[in-house]
């Protein structure tokens, strides 16, 4: 009885693995052709879904609901990750509409796989500035403070945006930095600062506002060596089109505009 | 006295005390259960009790004594394992399967400080002494149980104990094993200070100089090994001797058993029963006919009984049966040809007649 | 394909199918990484100075956490298994936290640990010993999440192994540190190998803890997953390569920890 027992729950329990392995790979196949025709001179309506840069999420996820409270009847999904990564995800057949870039490199590179709707909108800029714990312990107040001896600084490392503007500032500036990390994400470079691990860490001027209390910023004027630009444009191979049009006209537009004004991006 | 040893643990329901004479072999006899390796256990040091105490005498070498443990009088007096001197044998050989047999009867040796050199001399002794010597370079999966046993002989000796603890050596060994350490422990255990438990009967006549059968946690009966095997007071050891045991009050012809039953038989010569006491009536199955139905008068030593099982004993067929209000267990062996002929099949009422010469009679 | 004398396996041959599948998923995208190499270029790509400089690092900070594990993994695993005392199941419980700790976690937790704000950081930083971003760090992470496997793999071992040979030792006079050394340990030496080997295995792959709390910094902190991690930003046929030579690493290390375990079946007793 037991074993019977044992055995069915068993066989339950890898029929449902399967059926809903099975029901994923159908919802997958039947969302997109559910699309409403293009050309329909009628109020917009439908999903879109939104790939951005991982630095985009608070602003992008306010422009997405501002969007869907003014055209009743969509819904924009959002998926937030470092932009190779989402380049990756795209290039791989991940379902994306939109792509928001944190640099022109990875636009460029989804170009070229001829993956981009169009010519890519440049809507935003992003300039570093110092982050150091609220006391700023190290009394850092320039860019060259950061190479005194004993300051722990912590930057990105130059494989990825964050990083390769840092070195752009060094050279421009002739500053040498000795790092005692090179973290791969502006994530990671944030969390040694806001934990009082690193003295300092160079990191976009949105970023500071968004730790809010928890970081200090500190202009330097060598940042606008290497103003970091955002790129946006609708993916290739998007069944909607028109919803994508719509929400890129908002990003760039007025209302855009202001959402990541307040969030510290600067205007290319 | 030279080991002392008094002890209870209440979770085992073990309450115990005996003591050994220098040189002196005991073997310790009794059901399953009834605490056997609880006291071994205690006495190594492996097994904690709620009270008592226990010391070893050095009377042989001028030594005062030496306490094993002490837990009475509010004292927390504990020795532990390895200070005891009390090698402990247990029913499989344990040898460390990493070492080969001459490095295990080393061990003792070398955890006392021995050289390596000077250990693995003195293992070649004992292997020697326990004929083990050409299995010296053999890892402990390369022997047979016989032969592992032999070995951890030689390693407990080795570890020169004043006490040695051997718990059913015996045990797991097969029949044609079984003689060849039992001939090298007689040699090894002679005026040896040593305790052994066992099931076997041959290895209390064979090894020791007393028996102390234990039943239920406690000392049933002790006594020199001939005097307890073939006098029994306790219903085990007349279990292992191979006698039926019944208890009564004697009376000068024999004993009255508790519901009127009259067994008759030999007291013994020197001694004259005092009426009223307490005493025993001890006779092998050999000496009990069965009879089927009534049997019309009462003759002495005559009983009806109930047949409980049948099973082959030797060439005989032993018949147990169980008798009157206090359901007594008696054998009887008879014939399979008498037990062909009678039909005797269990549940059957019998009676058994038991020749009164053969009956020793005797205060419990 | 029946061979001749095998005995009855009983095992119904839908079971088959299904490890089948199961065996699919795990060596599937093996495959499919193996099918991505950049062959021509796999040399020159493993070589590089940065990717030679995290191998090396990996390595050596692998050793140093399995040497760890040992050094505090066994008295863990003879307490937890052979002591006995109040909370015993909760310091087992908690020695294999970290085996379901998500790794982020346990960098975080060491952070606030052995950081220079931390619990044990502060006093230490005024003792003038730096942990955080140091090589040290990344041992510490390494061994964090590796130790669980030594304690479960030992105490496994010791436990079935049990405590009679240990008791007959100490019969013979033997004290319990001799016990220890020349009985307990190479009665459980297989199992404490195996423990070894997988601790080594989990410090190689260790990722999340480092990240979080050594940070990462070529020759000092930047291991072989750190190193594969932010090589795939840019070049993709670095981090693949990268990523089979750690594949490789893993299958040899783990090979030899069952190749050791076949070995050590017990033999045969002849009678």
């Amino acid at each position: 009885m037991s074993i019977t027992g044992h055995r069915l729950r068993l066989m339950a329990l890898l029929l449902a693995g399967a059926l809903s392995t099975a029901l994923a790979g159908c919802a997958a196949d039947i969302s997109t052709p559910a699309a409403p025709s293009a050309g329909a001179s009628s109020p917009l309506s439908g999903e879109i879904t939104v790939f951005a840069a991982a630095s985009l999420k608070t602003t992008f996820t306010q422009l997405a609901q501002d969007f869907e409270a003014k055209n009743p009847g969509t819904k924009v999904n959002l998926s937030f990750a470092g932009s190779s990564d989402l380049v990756t995800q795209i290039s791989q057949g991940a379902p994306a509409d939109v792509f928001a870039s944190a640099d022109t490199k990875n636009m460029t590179k989804l170009a070229d796989a001829q993956l981009v709707e169009g010519t890519a909108v440049n809507f935003a800029t992003n300039i570093l500035e110092i982050a150091v714990p609220p006391g700023n312990p190290a009394s850092i107040s320039s860019f060259a403070d950061l190479a005194k001896p004993g300051v722990k600084v912590v930057t990105c490392a130059s494989q990825v945006p964050c990083g390769a503007a840092t070195e752009a500032v060094e050279k421009a500036s002739g500053t040498t930095l000795s790092p005692v990390s090179e973290e791969s994400s502006v994530t990671d470079v944030l969390g040694k600062v806001t934990s009082q691990e690193a003295d300092a860490g160079l990191v976009y001027v949105t970023d500071i506002k968004g730790a809010g209390s928890k970081v200090k910023g500190i202009p330097f004027p060598e940042s606008d060596k290497a103003v970091n630009t955002y790129p946006i444009a609708a993916v290739g191979t998007s069944k909607k089109k028109e919803l994508a049009a719509a929400f890129i006209a908002m990003v760039t537009g007025d209302d855009g505009r202001k959402i990541l004004a307040d969030a510290g991006f600067g205007t290319p | 006295m030279s080991f002392e040893f008094q002890a209870s643990l209440a979770a085992r329901n073990f309450h115990m005390s005996l003591n050994l004479s220098d040189g002196e072999t005991v073997a310790i006899l009794g059901p399953n259960g009834a605490g056997k390796s609880t006291l071994l256990g205690v006495i190594a040091g492996l097994l904690r009790p709620d009270s008592g105490k226990a010391t070893m005498g050095g009377a042989t070498n001028g030594n005062s004594n030496r306490t094993l443990f002490n837990l009475d009088g509010g004292t927390r007096l504990w020795s532990p394992p390895h200070l005891r001197g009390t090698a402990l044998l247990a029913q499989d050989a344990l040898l460390f399967p990493h070492l080969n047999a001459l490095d295990n009867v080393a061990f003792g040796p070398r955890s006392a400080g021995a050289s390596k050199r000077a250990a693995r001399e003195t293992a070649q002794h004992w292997l020697t002494e326990v004929e083990a010597l050409p299995l010296a370079g053999r890892k402990p999966a390369q022997l047979s149980g016989g032969q592992a046993q032999r070995v951890a002989v030689a390693r407990a000796l080795a570890a020169e104990p004043e006490l040695l603890l051997l718990d059913e050596p015996m045990a797991a060994l097969d029949i044609h094993a079984a003689p060849l350490l039992r001939r090298v422990l007689k040699r090894v255990l002679q005026d040896r200070k040593a305790i052994i438990v066992t099931h076997d009967v041959l290895d209390a006549y064979m090894l020791a100089d007393r028996v102390i059968v234990v039943e239920s946690g406690s000392i049933a009966e002790e006594g020199p090994t001939r005097r307890v095997l073939e006098r029994p007071r306790s219903h085990f050891a007349a279990g292992l001797a191979g006698l039926n045991l019944v208890t009564g009050t004697l009376t000068s012809e024999g004993i009255t058993t508790p519901d009127g039953r009259v067994f008759a038989g030999r007291h013994d010569p020197e001694w004259s029963p005092l009426p009223g006491q307490a005493g025993v009536a001890a006779f092998p199955p050999s000496s009990v006919s069965v009879f089927p139905g009534e049997v019309h008068g009462s003759p002495r030593n005559s009983f009806p009984v109930v047949i409980t099982d049948l099973e082959p004993h030797g060439d005989q067929i032993r018949v147990r049966a169980r008798s009157g209000a206090s359901e007594q267990a008696l054998s009887a062996d008879i014939t399979p040809a008498a037990s062909a002929d009678l039909g005797l099949v269990p549940g059957m009422d019998v009676r058994f007649v038991v020749k009164s010469a053969l009956v020793s009679v005797y205060p419990s | 394909m029946k061979r001749i004398g095998s005995s009855y396996h009983g095992i119904p041959s839908w079971v088959f199918v299904i490890a089948g599948v199961g065996g699919l998923l795990v060596v599937l995208p093996l495959v499919a990484m193996l099918a991505k190499v950049n062959w021509p270029q796999f040399i020159p790509l493993i070589t590089s100075e940065s990717s030679l400089a995290a191998l090396g690092l990996s390595l050596r900070t692998s050793a140093a956490s399995t040497v760890l594990c040992i050094v505090l993994g066994v008295p863990l695993a003879l307490v937890l298994a052979r002591g006995e005392f109040p909370g015993q199941r909760l310091l087992r419980a908690f020695v294999l936290l970290p085996l379901v700790l998500p790794p982020v976690v346990g960098g975080i937790a060491l952070l606030y640990t052995f950081g220079r704000q931390g619990l044990l950081g502060k006093p230490l930083e005024a003792a003038g010993i730096q942990i955080a971003f140091s090589t040290t760090a990344v041992v510490l992470a390494q061994t964090f999440v590796a130790l669980p496997f030594l304690v479960v793999s030992l105490e496994g071992a010791l436990r079935s192994a049990g405590n009679k040979y240990e008791a007959v030792a100490a019969t013979l006079g033997a004290r319990p540190t001799t016990v220890l050394r020349r009985v307990t340990l190479p009665l459980v030496l297989p199992g404490l190998a195996s423990g070894a080997v997988l601790s080594f295995a989990r410090s190689l792959g260790e990722f999340g803890a480092t990240l979080t709390f050594a940070g990462s910094l070529e020759g000092v902190t930047r291991t072989l997953p750190l190193e594969i991690y932010l090589q795939r930003e840019t070049d993709a046929d670095a981090a693949v390569a990268l990523s089979l030579v750690l594949v490789a690493v893993a299958v040899a290390v783990v090979g030899l920890s069952y190749g050791n375990r076949q070995r050590n079946k017990p033999v045969e007793v002849q009678p």
